[in-house]
C-alpha cells in the first residue's frame, strides 16, 4: 500500500496556475472557491490521497507547497 | 496514522531550499521562471556553495533575479550578463558563477557576448530561458519565437521571410570548442523539472574542472505572452516549442 | 617612454587587478604592452582582450563589482561604445578607471588627436544624472600618476574616473618617473560580491530600483557625493596669474602649445597667464571665477569647437569675456595662431 502523504500549501503566495492540479497523480489538489488577498483562487487538498509524491510542489513555480510523507516502518 | 502526525519534521520530503528567498516572485502565475529559479537554487544548496557562488542576472522579465536567490549577485545591461561573468571569474577564478538570461537577452542583443564568452570557454554556468517571447516588455517577438507565432510586434505571425528564423542559438553554441557541456531542458512536468536540476547540477560541478562553458538552455512557457492558460501554455509547448526545440542533451563531456 | 605604454606599466604598477580593454588606434599600444608585459606573472593582474567595448566595459562592471582594481582604455568611438556601461558602473557606483585617449570626430573621425569628447567626459556621457571624474594629463608623467590617483579617487568615491588623454600625449615619448610597485589589495569592501558570508545579507550589484522614490533617493545619495568631489577634489595648475591682465585657460595636450604662445606673448609685452584644469570635472570652478574678477578677458584654447569655453563661462559669470579659439578634426594649434587669436578676439576685441 503507498505511503501516506500530505502537503502544507503557503496560501498566500499561491497564485492559483494550476501546474500543480496537472502534476498530482491522485487528483489530491484543486481551486479554491474562495480567493487569497491577492484575489488568487489558491490551490487546496480535497481528499486524504496524497501519497507525499511531492510532484506538486517541484513544478510549483512558487515554491508555495511543502510535503511531508510517512515514514517506511510506520 | 492521521494526517496531523504525518506533518511533523522527520517525514518531511520537500520544501522551498533556503537558497531562495522567502520573497514573493514578481512572475506571472504559471511562469516557468520560478521552478528554474528553484532548481538551480536547490542545486546551489545541495552543492554547499551557497557563499561561493556570484550571479548574474539579465534584463528581462528576470532582471530581479538577483532578489530571489540568496547569494551575491550583480544585474547586467541588457544582454551584457557573460560579459559580466567573465568579468567577476577572471578576478574570482574560485568562485562559482552564472549567468541566467532570457532569450531576448542571450539571443539577440547579448548575442556576441554569448557566443565570445562561449567561445573563449569562460568557466561559467549559462543558464538560458527560452520562452520565444520578450515577456517584460509586453509580448514582442523574440529571436526564439516560432515561424508563424503571434506576438505583438509579429501580430500576423513571425513572417521569416522579413523577420527571419527562429534562432537555436544552443546548436550553434554546441559547435564551439569552448563549451564543454551543452543541453536543453523543460521545467513544465515532474519529470522535466528532476532532468533540469541534474543537469545544473552537472553544469556547476563541472565549473571545478576548469573544462570550458557549460549552457543549460530552459525551454519554458510564457502564459501571459501567449495568452493561454498556465497549463494549456505547457501543453502548447509540447506541441510546438519541442519539435522545433528538441529536449536532451546536444554535448556532452567526452568520457 | 610612450604616453600609452606608460599608462598600461602605471595600471601594473597601481596593482590592478584586471584590465579588459578592444584595440582602437591611438590607445592599442596599451593593451598591446599589457600582453607582451604579462602581468600575470608579475603581479596576478588579469588582461584580457574582448570581443568589443561593450563587451570589455561589462567585463569592467563584474570585476569592479566584485571590489577588484579594474581598468579600461579606448578611443574616442570606442568610448561612445561604452557608455552605457560607463552609466551602469556610476549607477551601481563601482570604481575603475577609463582611459579615453581621444581622436577627433564625429563619427570614425581620424585618428588625429583632439579634445573634442570633453563634453561626453565631463557632462556623463551616457543616459542619466550622472559625474565621472574626469583626470586630464598634460604630460606622459602626469598619465602615468593619474592611474595611481585614478584608483584612489575611483575607491574613495566608489565612482567611475576617467582620464581624458589624447593622440598627442598617448603618441608621445617622453621621460618619466615610475612609481614604486603597489600590492595588489586583498580586501573585500562590504559592497563587493565576493560570496555571501555567513551572517550578512548577499550583496547585490545594481543600479535599478524600479520604484520612483527608491531611485530618487539613488540619485540624491549620489548628487551629495558628487559635491563632495566637487568640494575636496579640484585640481589646476596656473602660469604667470599674479600680474596677468589677460587669461588663456586650456587642458591637456593643448595647455603645452597654449604655454608657449603665453611665453611668445609675455616677449611681446603682453600680460598673459594661463590655468590648466588638471581636473574637467571637478572643474576649478572657484579659481576661474576668482582669476576672471582681474582679468580683461579670457581666451579659451581647445582642440574642438568650443566644449570647456563653456564651463569657463559659467564660472565667469559675466565678470569678463570670455572667448574660444580651437582647430579640431584633427589639426593641433600652432602657438603662433594661438597669439593671435588672443590678439584679435581678446585683446582688440
Amino acid at each position: 500500500m503507498a505511503r501516506k502523504g500530505d502537503v502544507v500549501i503557503n496560501i498566500e503566495k499561491c497564485k492559483g496556475c494550476e501546474v500543480c492540479l496537472a502534476a498530482c497523480p491522485n487528483e489530491v489538489l484543486a481551486l479554491s472557491k474562495e480567493v487569497n488577498s491577492k484575489g488568487y483562487h489558491f490551490a487546496m487538498k480535497v481528499n486524504s490521497e496524497c501519497i507525499g509524491c511531492a510532484n506538486c510542489a517541484i513544478v510549483c513555480p512558487d515554491a508555495v507547497i511543502t510535503v511531508y510523507r510517512e515514514k517506511r516502518n510506520n | 496514522m492521521s494526517e496531523n502526525t504525518i506533518k511533523n519534521p522527520e517525514n518531511l520530503v520537500y520544501e522551498k531550499t533556503s537558497v531562495m528567498t522567502d520573497r514573493v516572485l514578481h512572475y506571472c502565475p504559471g511562469c516557468g521562471h520560478g521552478t528554474a529559479h528553484r532548481m538551480l537554487a536547490e542545486v546551489i544548496d545541495e552543492l554547499g556553495i551557497q557563499g561561493d557562488t556570484i550571479g548574474v542576472a539579465p534584463v528581462g522579465c528576470s532582471v530581479l533575479a538577483y532578489y530571489y536567490f540568496d547569494v551575491d549577485m550583480q544585474e547586467a545591461a541588457h544582454g551584457r550578463a557573460p560579459a559580466v561573468a567573465t568579468g567577476i571569474k577572471r578576478v574570482l577564478p574560485e568562485k562559482y558563477v552564472f549567468t541566467y538570461q532570457g532569450d531576448g537577452d542571450l539571443a539577440a542583443i547579448g548575442t556576441a557576448e554569448t557566443i565570445h564568452a562561449c567561445n573563449r570557454g569562460e568557466n561559467i554556468l549559462v543558464v538560458f530561458i527560452n520562452n520565444g517571447i520578450y515577456g517584460m516588455t509586453g509580448g514582442q517577438m523574440a529571436p526564439t519565437t516560432l515561424e508563424g507565432m503571434k506576438s505583438s510586434t509579429s501580430p500576423r505571425g513571425r513572417d521569416v521571410k522579413t523577420m527571419g528564423n527562429p534562432l537555436k542559438i544552443t546548436e550553434l553554441l554546441a559547435q564551439l570548442p569552448g563549451t564543454y557541456f551543452v543541453t536543453r531542458q523543460s521545467v513544465h512536468t515532474p519529470a522535466n523539472v528532476r532532468k533540469t536540476k541534474k543537469a545544473l547540477k552537472k553544469a556547476l560541478e563541472y565549473q571545478k574542472l576548469d573544462k570550458g562553458t557549460c549552457f543549460v538552455e530552459v525551454v519554458a512557457n510564457c502564459p501571459s505572452g501567449w495568452k493561454m492558460t498556465p497549463v494549456q501554455s505547457n501543453k502548447w509547448m509540447e506541441e510546438n516549442m519541442f519539435p522545433y526545440y528538441p529536449l536532451g542533451d546536444i554535448k556532452v563531456p567526452e568520457k | 617612454m610612450k604616453g600609452n605604454e606608460a599608462l598600461a606599466e602605471a595600471a601594473i604598477r597601481a596593482g590592478a587587478d584586471a584590465y579588459f580593454g578592444y584595440p582602437i588606434t591611438p590607445q592599442s599600444e596599451v593593451i598591446e604592452y599589457l600582453m607582451r608585459e604579462n602581468p600575470v606573472d608579475r603581479t596576478g593582474m588579469q588582461v584580457l582582450q574582448a570581443e568589443s567595448e561593450i563587451a570589455a566595459i561589462n567585463m569592467v562592471y563584474g570585476a569592479a563589482g566584485c571590489g577588484k582594481r579594474v581598468m579600461t582604455s579606448s578611443s574616442s568611438p570606442g568610448v561612445s561604445l561604452k557608455m552605457e556601461g560607463i552609466s551602469y558602473i556610476a549607477g551601481a557606483e563601482l570604481p575603475c578607471v577609463l582611459v579615453n585617449v581621444v581622436r577627433a570626430g564625429p563619427g570614425l573621425g581620424t585618428i588625429q588627436p583632439s579634445q573634442s569628447d570633453y563634453f561626453q567626459a565631463v557632462k556623463g556621457g551616457g543616459h542619466g544624472d550622472y559625474k565621472m571624474i574626469v583626470l586630464a594629463p598634460a604630460t606622459v608623467q602626469e598619465s602615468v600618476d593619474y592611474v595611481k590617483l585614478g584608483f584612489e579617487l575611483a575607491f574613495k568615491y566608489r565612482n567611475p574616473v576617467m582620464i581624458l588623454s589624447d593622440g598627442i600625449i598617448g603618441q608621445m615619448m617622453e621621460k618619466v618617473e615610475l612609481f614604486e610597485q603597489q600590492p595588489r589589495s586583498k580586501e573585500e569592501p562590504e559592497w563587493a560580491t565576493v560570496g555571501k558570508k555567513e551572517g550578512r545579507d548577499s550583496v547585490i550589484v545594481t543600479s535599478l530600483q524600479l520604484q520612483s522614490e527608491e531611485q530618487e533617493k539613488v540619485n540624491l545619495r549620489l548628487q551629495s557625493k558628487y559635491r563632495e568631489v566637487e568640494k575636496n577634489e579640484v585640481m589646476y595648475e596656473t602660469y604667470n596669474c599674479e600680474d596677468a591682465e589677460y587669461l588663456f585657460a586650456a587642458f591637456g595636450s593643448c595647455a603645452r602649445i597654449t604655454r608657449k604662445a603665453m611665453e611668445m606673448a609675455r616677449k611681446k609685452g603682453i600680460k598673459v597667464g594661463l590655468i590648466r584644469p588638471q581636473t574637467l570635472y571637478p572643474f576649478p570652478v572657484d579659481a576661474i571665477s576668482e582669476l576672471s574678477e582681474r582679468m580683461k578677458g579670457i581666451l579659451t584654447v581647445e582642440m574642438n569647437a568650443g566644449q570647456m569655453v563653456e564651463d569657463v563661462r559659467l564660472a565667469v559669470n559675466g565678470k569678463t569675456p570670455v572667448e574660444h579659439f580651437g582647430r579640431f578634426g584633427g589639426v593641433i594649434p600652432s602657438p603662433e595662431e594661438i597669439l593671435e587669436a588672443l590678439e584679435q578676439k581678446i585683446i582688440g576685441g
